[in-house]
């Protein structure tokens, strides 16, 4: 592929080289202009009504007090990064001491205990989201499939599926959370509890859009395709990888998308309620927590779970390109 | 070549639906030789179709039953290839990968890779495909996909080929043209070929008898036609044959005098 031919890419290329000028910029102003316009008139919007907002922790945080923060809270990263590796400098220098002094002495080595920072509790909630929704989806789509082939199987499963859809996870996370420290005893756990508790939560609500969307995409294969498996005698596996998933992709993957928006979602929400480590521990933190920069935090929180949200899903519609036969077909 | 290749001896069937059971056919009696190219011509919804796919194995018969060299028919298998009307190719695979999807499958381990592929490249070739084989369904036109469809069917090297109107979705000019390929390569190969057809043009150019079958429900064969015209046939020297068009006026009798469908 030539990234030269990139749509994002493509106007610039032709600008530079000349070729039909004004077109260019026309494309440019479409795809660059009005999308930043847009922002700065929110902007304008967001700062002019914050000036007129006022709360117990003071004014609410316009654009200038929440990029601010955002700073703030990357220099305390760096302060904790810096801390951080000081910690382990220390305790290097005092164990080769005690190695030097006696070779056969005990050292020992500890990890660093420091409060986590803003950027882990991204990765935290990140890698929640992506285990929590990749375990669903392994659960999810053999399910939907076995589901859209059969339609008594699609009888059986159906009724279940439709009460539990509309379920909030939320409602679920008093049991996961009882379930999980009920049944997950072990000396020297691989993962925490927290991160189990949020991560089931995810799963669950992960399950429902994918099974649905992924019976109705095993659903959309023809008579004709299946006669056409019939007359080749193919058999099940056969069947399931060269016709069944290439039809379904599409559908699925509107249900993956869809799982994976409510994922991120329903986490934020988990982490809140359950003080399980993540971004929505950080917001409720920020939110107990009562200072004058407080509100500001909140708001990069904001932002920044907006912005890993449309970045998730974007990833998603690329893996979707990459797999789906039909290059042509419009992915929004 | 008398000896008898396909039999269907009393078949009839029925489909259940909520107002109770509905016939569809009834005392199918018919004996193909190898080699041999049968039409089914009717009106719409006489059940030719459902001839077909219960000689394919897609439907099972409730009464009577068919068999090929003297093996019951009851599921469908590759040595009984079904070109369908709509071409049913795979979008998502090349000309080349839906060929080649019913070449692995019929001949897993017999051929080597390498024979494989000269087999699915032989076989597009024959259809004239070959310069396009490596494009999708949706690269191609209908007639083209008409082609693969019947390069995969006769890739699959079927006892009997089975044509669902393969020519009924096609303008007439690519269909002349699909019809011609199709009589050189039935004679080169001497398949057994079922076609049904609404085109008695097409019955009486193709076939060597032709299967009239009564309206439905409850149809069966109504007569049978031996066309006795020399092989290769010539479309433009039998324009003007009497024979030709003596046959042809006897299938249209058929269909227009004795079998009138009442349009409803």
């Amino acid at each position: 592929m030539n990234p030269l031919k990139w749509p994002t890419i493509e106007p610039f290329y032709k600008l530079v080289i000349g070729e039909n000028r004004k077109g260019q910029l026309n494309a440019i102003v479409k795809m660059v202009g009005l999308p930043l316009t847009g922002i700065f008139v929110f902007l304008l919007i967001w700062q002019g009504a914050a000036s007129h907002i006022h709360t117990s922790l003071g004014q609410f945080p316009g654009p200038q007090q929440t990029y601010e923060q955002f700073v703030s809270l990357v220099d305390e990263a760096k302060a904790s990064s810096l801390k951080e590796q000081a910690f382990y400098e220390r305790q290097y220098v005092r164990n080769e001491k005690k190695l030097a002094a006696n070779s056969e002495a005990e050292v020992k080595v500890r990890d660093y205990t420091g409060p986590p920072t803003f950027f882990d509790q991204i990765g935290r909630s990140l890698v929640t989201v992506i285990s929590g929704f990749l375990l669903a989806s392994l659960i999810a789509v053999p399910i939907g499939i076995v589901i859209g082939l059969s339609s008594n199987a699609y009888a059986a499963f159906n009724p279940i599926i439709q009460i539990f859809k509309p379920v909030s996870p939320l409602a679920w996370l008093p049991l996961v959370t009882m379930v999980v420290s009920a049944v997950y005893v072990t000396d020297d756990p691989m993962f925490d509890k927290a991160f189990l508790n949020s991560m089931f939560t995810v799963l669950l609500c992960c399950l429902w859009p994918t099974i649905i969307n992924t019976a109705a995409g095993v659903a959309t294969v023809t008579q004709d395709l299946k006669n056409v498996s019939q007359v080749l005698s193919l058999n099940w596996w056969t069947h399931i990888r060269k016709i069944v998933l290439p039809c379904s992709i599409p559908m699925m993957f509107t249900g993956l998308r869809i799982s994976f928006g409510i994922a991120w979602m329903v986490l934020i929400a988990a982490e809140m309620l359950a003080q399980n480590p993540g971004l929505g521990k950080f917001v409720w933190d920020e939110f107990q927590n009562g200072s004058s920069d407080s509100l500001g935090r909140i708001m990069v929180a904001v932002v920044v779970i907006g912005i890993v949200g449309f970045i998730l899903d974007r990833g998603m519609l690329m893996i979707q390109q990459a797999v789906s036969w039909d290059k042509s077909a419009t992915l929004r | 070549m008398s000896e008898v290749h396909l039999e269907l001896t009393n078949v009839g069937i029925e489909f259940p639906t909520p107002r109770g059971p509905f016939r569809a056919l009834r005392d199918i009696n018919l004996k193909i030789d190898q080699g041999e190219f049968v039409s089914l011509i009717g009106h719409s919804g006489c059940g030719k179709s459902t001839v077909l796919n219960i000689v394919a194995g897609l439907y099972e018969a409730t009464e009577g039953g068919v068999l090929l060299d003297g093996r019951e028919v009851n599921s469908p298998g590759p040595e009984r290839a079904v070109v369908f009307q709509n071409h049913s190719l795979l979008p998502w695979l090349s000309a080349y990968e839906n060929v080649e999807l019913a070449v692995d499958q019929v001949f897993k381990k017999s051929k080597t890779a390498a024979e494989k592929k000269e087999w699915i490249e032989y076989n597009l070739k024959l259809v004239h495909m070959d310069h396009a084989m490596h494009k999708r369904p949706d690269e191609i036109s209908g007639g083209m996909k008409q082609r693969v469809g019947i390069a995969r069917a006769l890739a699959m090297q079927p006892e009997v080929m089975l044509m669902d109107e393969p020519f009924g979705a096609l303008d007439a000019l690519t269909r002349a043209h699909l019809q011609d390929s199709l009589m050189e390569i039935q004679k080169a190969l001497n398949n057994t070929v079922i076609m049904i057809t609404h085109d008695v043009d097409e019955a009486v150019l193709l076939s060597d008898r032709i299967v009239m079958m009564t309206n439905g429900p409850n149809a069966t064969i109504g007569e049978i036609l031996k066309i006795d015209l020399p092989h290769p046939r010539d479309r433009l020297a039998l324009a003007d044959d009497p024979t030709y068009n003596h046959y042809r006026s006897e299938v249209m009798r058929f269909l227009y005098e004795k079998q009138r469908k009442v349009e409803h």
